[in-house]
């Protein structure tokens, strides 16, 4: 246990005698997280818009001249063919397509109830929730407005439909995508390399001579970024709360949990690549290509998984972070109980378990 | 006369695959002596000795180290042995002081006995006033120094020295020896291999492997009567060129 603590030690003089590492362990999560939570929010102006209006009537026409006089909104194009929806969003740079219903107006006048669709894309759930944000208000002032001068009371609902992305996930997407990132790279990359830098200068060499058993020297590599890594659990959520105002609306303790399982995955992950290759370059090669592409690309991170083709979901099926991200979303924004993620615990541990005895059997075998 | 041997070794033997890189090789290292390990690039040295110091296991045959046995008492056998590499292999990012402590450490010793020998080795050595110093300030031929010291921090019954001497000049490499001296005065037992012909003549006995088999075994002097050759570098001529592997 003396050696242990030693050693422990000894790992943390390495990463804080390093400032550039330290800088990159802790100041990272807050770059992303203001970044992301910042940055890439984009303000709403003159989205164009397409119109499928089969009524053709006075009513439809003042709401369109409205959304042509707002300063988010000019209308585009007018499209007969309700087909053509799809390819105004693939080839278009349209960002809101309105549907009135067939009998608008008589709807409007003597039902009393009239039905608009705002379809949007998808794919970017936080400009798509800001257009539909505006379309409905010009939507009820007008509705307020006409019921004034008429007298009648009728409702014009807005029908929100997001184009691939129908869960229409929201704009707080990004916070357990970057603590899925953030937890990833610093378990497997820092571990891997900081433990093929010891193969690199020798000093693993000598290690392995001393009475200290190998099962210690990888657990007291492991240590310090375990530590780190909770830190920096910590403070992603404590800027998610207070400075990006994403609450974590379910449990605290099962959302650690699953953190939890998710940082001795990914440090297993970490042991197995630096079982792998020689050299640190090879290791920082190897887990930020072979780790960071996945998690950034097919991890639902930036992209929703069910928009995905068929054969890019069966492979983000093996990207642990998938699963991770899932579980933290449905956890911190749905706030789920615990059995509702018990699904991907599951798939986390398992894949844990793997890592973990291939990882061990392989730094045996090198051994002998 | 009984003498102590405290490396035994008896057919050892290590195959990766269809390559034998050492083939049964016997010999027996006595208490305090100087073992020069000698051999070209691919002879086998190094594999031979990382299975003498626990890094790697033995195809067949049996070794003794500290009375030990290799296979089976490995732990034992590491407790006993102190190990410097060719690369030096200390923390660049640690201090002086920092290094020894935590190799200190690592053998289990107890933090007063660690800053007792500490003040004693870094006199010993000259090196008191850098005891703040970090590692990768210091000159390769110091690092060395302070490798060496490393090594045998924990007062261990044999050391191990692969290639310690690679890449120095010449007076260092003079006053290196003069410590492998002053350890093996103390009674431990120093077991080196290299490639500097002029320090084989250093060693009590040396022993040649060609090929992955031991083909000389003896000291110095009578090597080079043996063989009638001036030096030993004549002798490691002769014996090389029945060498058939290619050195890597």
């Amino acid at each position: 246990m003396r050696q242990f603590i030693i050693f422990v030690r000894k790992e943390f003089f390495h990463i804080f005698r390093d400032v550039r590492t330290m800088l990159i362990l802790l100041g990272m999560p807050v770059a992303q997280m203001l970044l992301f939570g910042f940055a890439i929010t984009t303000e709403v102006r003159n989205t164009k818009v397409a119109v499928f209006d089969p009524s053709q009537s006075m009513e439809t026409r003042e709401i369109k001249e409205r959304f042509q006089a707002s300063e988010y909104f000019s209308i585009n194009e007018e499209i007969h063919d309700i087909s053509r929806i799809n390819d105004v969003f693939k080839y278009g740079d349209i960002g809101l397509v309105l549907v009135f219903s067939d009998n608008f107006e008589s709807d409007m006048l003597h039902g009393g109830e009239a039905s608009v669709q705002l379809i949007t894309d998808g794919t970017e759930p936080n400009q798509a929730s800001m257009i539909t944000g505006y379309a409905t208000n010009i939507l009820s002032q007008y509705q307020r407005e006409v019921s004034g001068i008429d007298g009648i009371p009728f409702s014009i609902i807005p029908e929100i439909k997001m184009l691939y992305n129908p869960q229409a996930e929201s704009a707080y997407n990004f916070v357990p995508g970057v603590m899925g990132m953030i937890l990833m790279l610093i378990c497997a990359m820092m571990t891997s390399i900081a433990i093929v830098r010891e193969k690199e200068n020798g000093t693993m060499e000598i290690l392995l001579v001393s009475p200290m058993k190998p099962i210690y020297i990888i657990l007291a590599k492991v240590t310090p970024y375990f530590a780190l890594s909770v830190v920096n659990l910590i403070t992603i959520l404590l800027l998610s709360v207070f400075v990006l105002g994403v609450p974590v609306s379910g449990s605290l303790t099962l959302l650690f949990g699953v953190s939890l399982i998710f940082i001795f995955l990914a440090l297993s992950l970490g042991i197995l690549i630096s079982n792998l290759v020689s050299t640190q370059v090879a290791a920082m090669l190897a887990s930020g290509m072979g780790l960071m592409m996945p998690v950034m690309l097919l991890s639902g991170l930036m992209f929703p998984i069910e928009s995905m083709p068929q054969i890019l979901q069966w492979i983000s099926a093996i990207v642990p972070a998938r699963w991770y991200i899932e579980a933290v979303r449905k956890i911190m924004i749905q706030g789920v109980e615990a059995q509702y993620v018990m699904r991907e615990i599951f798939i986390l541990l398992f894949m844990a378990l793997l890592l973990i005895t291939l990882s061990l059997k392989k730094f045996k075998t090198r051994l002998s | 006369m009984t003498e102590e041997y405290v490396i035994i070794a008896e057919n050892l033997t290590k195959k990766f695959g269809n390559f034998t890189a050492v083939d049964h090789i016997t010999f027996s290292v006595r208490k305090g002596e100087i073992f020069g390990f000698l051999g070209a690039n691919g002879a086998g040295k190094t594999t031979a000795m990382r299975m003498l110091c626990g890094l790697s296991h033995p195809s067949d045959g049996k070794g003794i180290v500290a009375g030990y046995d290799i296979l089976h008492e490995s732990e034992k056998v590491k407790q006993n042995i102190g190990y410097m590499s060719q690369k030096f292999s200390l923390y660049e990012d640690l201090k002086v002081w920092e290094n020894l402590r935590l190799y200190g450490g690592i053998y289990g010793m107890k933090d007063k006995e660690i800053s007792i020998k500490m003040d004693a080795v870094l006199r010993s050595i000259d090196m008191q006033s850098e005891k703040n110093t970090m590692v990768r300030d210091l000159p390769l031929g110091w690092k060395q120094k302070l490798a060496f010291t490393v090594s045998i921090f924990h007062n261990p019954k044999i050391v191990f020295l692969d290639e310690p001497t690679g890449g120095v000049d010449p007076i260092t490499r003079r006053r290196f020896w003069e410590q492998i001296y002053s350890a093996a005065a103390s009674g431990i037992t120093v077991f080196v291999t290299t490639h500097y012909m002029d320090e084989a003549e250093y060693c009590d006995r040396v022993s040649i492997m060609v090929d992955g088999k031991i083909k000389a075994l003896d000291s110095p002097q009578e090597l080079r009567k043996k063989y009638s050759a001036s030096g030993m570098d004549e002798v490691f001529q002769k014996l090389a060129r029945e060498a058939t592997r290619k050195g890597d």
